[in-house]
């Protein structure tokens, strides 16, 4: 396990100093650069923002993130189970404000496109020549009756890393040896469609070795996932009988969930857990809505080579909160995104046409410590979406275990790499 | 696996219940060929019916078009205690029984 230090020191010094300065708006207005504000700073937003700064350095970047350290959702599956510490997973805005990115701790309460204009909790109001949302994704409550945010203090979700994540741990911890684990997986779009089954791995991986006559159960709204063959194979070699699957077609699709008696309901049976892990249906961040950004899928529709909405003019959408089509909601996705968003305001500016870009995802489960498997693919705008194109691989379902091992100390590397990519 | 049936165990008298089906089978359309060329032949679920205490209340003709493992889900009027009866019939003989008891007060 790694040791890298927690960076979330001198974050609000930072912010301080930024608020000061915009406190004047109209100042700022009458600067001749462009500017380019990036609301939320997880993988997709902080990325963009690095990008755009270093793209064109008399830029004015300003990135809008209430939270003075991100935790990150990759690798908070290994914190679920013990194997890691979150401390690992949160990042401050330093290394933004560093590189010349203005960081103002505040949220967003409103977005006037035609004016150009966000305004911020403090009333700081900041126009803009070009809009970047990052707002990843909020929680589709109205999709599973009887959860809401309540109902995450007892059956916790953990879909957003930070205290999901270790109240989860905690549930885990505190459950006698013999219980049994639920988990509940939405429909697709997700964040991280292959993610449930990573927990679910991991989370037996802790019951093995803790609580061996512990079971996991996935109650699952989909018949087939991503790189299920090397899950299900893994989880033979791994955990034997201790995960056990109710698919779709077997009636595990979740309907509603009764919190007070920790009660998961599906299309065809009840299920009382001793820890119930409700993952609810997902749609863009609060955020797009706010903006005008989102349809009726909850999601925002883009222009996939400019990642300009479809539906607001100047107002650009990445990460999780696109409609992406082939690519899946991933860091690595929303990072690549970021930077191929940056490359396209910049030329949007100058008056250029923008690249196509050409974007590549690569997606790390690790299944047990020293056992990890990967999907990497390619993405290019087809029509309104992106597609998959060639090149892209998978790890092999037979393979030496030697394989797996340093594919798990690549996963590890990844995680070093794409987290100093993003917050420097 | 056997077919899943969700009735409610209890109702009152009047109340509209949900009745859900679901029933595993591949539903091949007939439609679709092999690598080398060969007709892979229909095998569908054509025909589902339930039966209130032996009174027919609902009935689904099933065509090439619906997926594998049909799901269907309808609504009654819960009007006395007994029994669900379903029956699902298909190609090559294909017949699959399940039922499910209601109490009505």
């Amino acid at each position: 396990m790694t040791t890298r230090p927690v960076t979330r020191r001198n974050a609000v010094l930072g912010i301080t100093a930024a608020a000061a300065v915009l406190a004047r708006p109209s100042i700022l207005r009458a600067q001749s650069t462009a500017r380019v504000v990036v609301v939320g700073g997880g993988f997709g937003g902080a990325t963009c923002a690095r990008a755009l700064k270093r793209a064109q350095a008399d830029l004015q970047v300003i990135l809008i993130e209430p939270n003075a350290v991100f935790t990150s959702c990759p690798f908070s599956n290994e914190v679920i189970a013990g194997l890691r510490d979150i401390e690992v997973q949160q990042f401050g805005y330093d290394g933004l404000a560093a590189g010349g990115v203005t960081v103002i701790g505040q949220a967003v309460t409103t977005i006037e496109p035609q004016r150009r204009s966000v305004m911020t909790t403090e009333g700081v109001a900041l126009p803009y020549d070009r809009l970047v949302l990052s707002p990843g994704i909020d929680f589709h409550f109205e999709a599973l009756p009887g959860y809401d945010e309540a109902a995450s203090d007892k059956m916790p979700h953990a879909w957003k890393a930070g205290t999901q994540t270790l109240l989860l741990r905690k549930q885990l911890e505190a459950m006698a040896d013999g219980g049994v684990v639920a988990i509940a997986i939405p429909a697709n779009p997700s964040r991280c469609p292959p993610a449930p089954y990573e927990r679910a791995s991991l989370i037996a991986h802790y019951l093995k070795t803790r609580k061996p006559r512990s079971k996991v159960l996935i109650l699952d709204a989909k018949d087939s996932f991503s790189q299920q063959r090397l899950f299900e194979r893994a989880w033979k070699e791994l955990y034997g009988d201790m995960i056990e699957r109710v698919a779709l077609s077997q009636g595990g699709r979740v309907t509603s969930v009764d919190a007070s008696t920790g009660t998961i309901i599906t299309e065809f049976g009840n299920y009382t857990p001793d820890v119930a892990n409700v993952i609810p249906a997902q749609r863009a961040g609060h955020i797009a809505e706010i903006a005008g950004a989102t349809d009726a899928t909850g999601w925002c529709p883009i222009d996939p080579v400019t990642f300009e909405s479809k539906l607001t003019p100047n107002i650009h959408v990445i990460g999780d909160a696109c409609l992406g089509g082939g690519i899946p909601k991933s860091a690595s996705a929303a990072g690549a995104q970021g930077k191929a968003c940056a490359s396209a305001i910049v030329n949007l500016i100058a008056g250029r046409a923008p690249e196509t870009p050409r974007l590549t995802g690569i997606c790390y489960n690790t299944v047990a410590p020293g056992y990890g498997f990967s999907l990497a693919g390619n993405y290019q705008p087809r029509g309104d979406i992106f597609a998959e194109v060639e090149g892209g691989a998978t790890s092999p379902v037979d393979a030496p275990r030697e394989l797996r091992a340093r594919e798990a100390a690549e996963a590890e590397r990844w995680f070093q790499t794409i987290t100093a990519d993003t917050f420097g | 696996m056997a077919a899943l049936i969700n009735v409610p165990a209890k109702a009152r008298r009047g109340d509209i219940i949900e009745i859900r089906t679901l029933t595993s089978h591949i539903m091949e359309t007939g439609f679709r060929h092999t690598a080398d060329g060969a007709l892979v032949p229909r095998d569908i679920i054509t025909s589902f019916t339930c039966r209130y205490n032996g009174a027919e209340i609902f009935r689904a003709d099933l065509f090439p078009a619906i997926a594998a493992n049909p799901y269907l889900s309808f609504f009654t009027v819960a009007k006395e205690s007994g029994k669900f009866e379903f029956a699902w019939i298909g190609d090559n003989g294909y017949t699959s029984t399940a039922s499910a008891p209601i109490t009505v007060e």
